[in-house]
């Protein structure tokens, strides 16, 4: 395929989360023209949102995503609680870590098990998958799945859009019996996600390219609610002013926009957690997966995976250390009194840092809202890696076919999810 | 032994129904799987256009219409499937998704130019605007145990 010119259109990429499609013009064996398109029709919650309750916005946009539904409901509660200055309670930030950890066991394991892995056994679908052996890796999988599936059931009251979680805390707090039942499946399970941890570390798929990484990281432990906003060259990002940091890119061909970080490509998500604070992870976490771990900080985007594996460990390993050692009772949330107030927060969704922002008028009804979501993040530096890994296929002779399904899998290491993408506010911030 | 051949698909909606099938199949994955074959499921496969799906038992349809290009495969979906089941609150009902059509005017006016940029709809809809649909899973998301009620009335109506 040297020296050709053709042209590569992928309207309907599979998959992942939502609607997106690419096109790639190469003119004289060079890549000329990349656009990743995201095609998710707009929803305007961000619009819908003005006047709304503060006791009542979470769940509202919990409705923006329904894979991500946990992380914009925890992050609104998150901007809520700052904004009031609502402190929770030791129970309530034991939830909080608890919610989080189940959204990214089920999550990352959707990801991962659903989406990825065939492409690890070169099939189109866990659907193919019809060997015995397959079948008891399938059923591996799936068990791993509902671990993060259960956390979320009996934590937050539910794993997709939970009712439990309000501001200042939880509604009700989990039954003891169920604490007992979560603990036995989890100490049950951690074996099979550990396996998962060395499939994806042997997968020999690789695409290195140097850039930026922005995560939360928290010295006390790795986690996806709490810490401080670092990039991967050091330098800490107070999260008031996370979108000081942040340039706005009008993607015309996509319904996303898109940002880069001080004027440069960066990247959210697993990869970026794992490079900033792999030091962090629950110990024995480290301790079993010391091998693998030593592979970050990685400049493979394919390590995105690897990183999702792994956290789904530490993940399990943080939630048993709370559900053993806290005893659960119910506590009535703080009593919150609105003001006309503004405010961010910010929480770390399977796919990266997700930001909210927003202002209250003093009934305590929303004036504004604003989010800023990881896929969008993402999306420069993710048409980037598209132009690079399709001129190393061109280099290493493979046919059109070959190239597309090297694309399709290289967005999904990325692990986006549209439906996110489309909600912001067209807000005057610095513009490239 | 003959399946039931299902197609799965989501229009301007959150997906979150579609991630409860997805957790519905931790447990019920190799049970379905001897049961029912995906004509069509983005989701779990690589798929071209729905245009191009043909002979349909029962689509599962997810959101609601608010371009012409969902219009169209919405049509396409009926005119292939013996059966079409609405499943979560925006393909039932229009809403969330159909909030929009509820703004003021002053909102309505903040968000034309997107609307036209994107080719959008000036209102959204709910999938029975546009074809008969024969049953509803209701919720926000569906509802688990009447969409696995569902499911399984449909098992018993192909005799699988």
């Amino acid at each position: 395929m040297h020296k050709e010119n053709f042209d590569i259109t992928l309207d309907n990429l599979s998959k992942i989360e939502g609607h997106a499609g690419i096109d790639i013009s190469v003119r004289n064996g060079e890549v000329q023209n990349v656009k990743l398109r995201i095609v998710e029709n707009m929803r305007f919650f961000m619009e819908s949102a003005r006047g709304k309750r503060f006791n009542s916005v979470h769940q509202l946009v919990s409705r923006i995503c329904g894979t991500c539904s946990t992380a914009h409901l925890m992050g609104c509660i998150e901007c809520i609680e700052n904004i009031f200055g609502i402190q929770p309670s030791g129970q309530a930030k034991a939830l909080k870590h608890l919610t989080m950890n189940g959204l990214q066991i089920r999550d990352h394991a959707m990801h991962l098990f659903f989406f990825c892995l065939p492409d690890l056994y070169g099939k189109d679908s866990v659907l193919d998958f019809k060997s015995d052996d397959e079948k008891e890796l399938l059923h591996k999988a799936l068990h791993v799945k509902d671990v993060g599936n259960t956390i979320g059931n009996v934590i937050a009251g539910r794993a997709i859009h939970p009712t439990l979680p309000t501001i200042g805390g939880f509604l009700h707090a989990p039954k003891q019996d169920d604490v007992k039942k979560l603990i036995e499946m989890i100490r049950a399970e951690r074996e099979k996600a550990v396996e998962f941890v060395d499939l994806f570390y042997n997968w020999d798929k690789r695409l290195e390219r140097d850039t930026n990484y922005v995560a939360s990281r928290s010295d006390k432990i790795y986690n996806f609610w709490e810490g401080d906003l670092m990039d991967s060259r050091g330098f800490c990002i107070p999260n008031f002013s996370f979108t000081d940091h942040l340039n706005r890119v009008v993607i015309p061909y996509s319904q996303a926009e898109g940002f880069l970080y001080n004027g440069d490509t960066y990247m959210v998500g697993a990869l970026a957690r794992m490079n900033i604070g792999k030091d962090t992870l629950h110990k024995d976490t480290r301790h079993d997966l010391s091998k693998y771990l030593s592979v970050f900080p990685s400049r493979n985007v394919y390590h995105n995976n690897l990183a999702q594996a792994i956290e789904i460990v530490h993940a399990m390993d943080h939630s048993l250390e709370i559900l053993e050692t806290m005893e659960f009772k119910d506590e009535r949330p703080p009593q919150v009194e609105p003001t006309q107030a503004g405010g961010t927060g910010i929480v770390e969704a399977p796919r990266g840092t997700l930001y909210y922002y927003l202002e209250f008028d003093g009934n305590g009804n929303v004036g504004q809202a604003n989010l800023v979501i990881p896929t969008a993040q993402n999306q420069i530096m993710m048409e980037k890696d598209c132009g690079r890994a399709v001129q190393a296929c061109i280099e290493n002779g493979m046919d059109k076919e070959e190239i597309e399904r090297e694309l399709e899998m290289l967005i999904r290491a990325y692990d986006p999810c549209m439906s996110c993408a489309t909600h912001f506010l067209q807000v005057n911030w610095k513009e490239q | 032994m003959p399946k039931m051949r299902v197609g799965w698909i989501t229009f301007t909606c959150s997906e979150d129904s579609t991630m409860v099938f997805l957790e519905l199949l931790n447990k019920n994955f190799f049970e379905w799987d001897n049961r029912m074959e995906f004509a069509y499921c983005k989701v779990l496969k690589r798929e071209g256009s729905v245009l191009q799906t043909k002979d349909v038992d029962v689509f599962f349809v997810e959101g609601a219409i608010s371009t012409d290009d969902e219009e169209k495969k919405l049509r396409h979906i009926r005119n292939i499937s013996k059966y079409v089941v609405a499943v979560g609150s925006c393909a039932c009902t229009g809403m969330p998704s159909a909030q929009r059509n509820l703004f003021d005017k002053a909102m309505q006016a903040e968000i034309e130019e997107r609307l036209l940029k994107h080719n959008l709809r000036k209102n959204v809809e709910p999938i029975n605007k546009f074809i008969k649909v024969d049953d509803y899973v209701m919720g926000c998301p569906m509802g688990e145990e009447i969409f696995v009620k569902t499911l399984n009335k449909y098992f018993t109506l192909f005799g699988v």
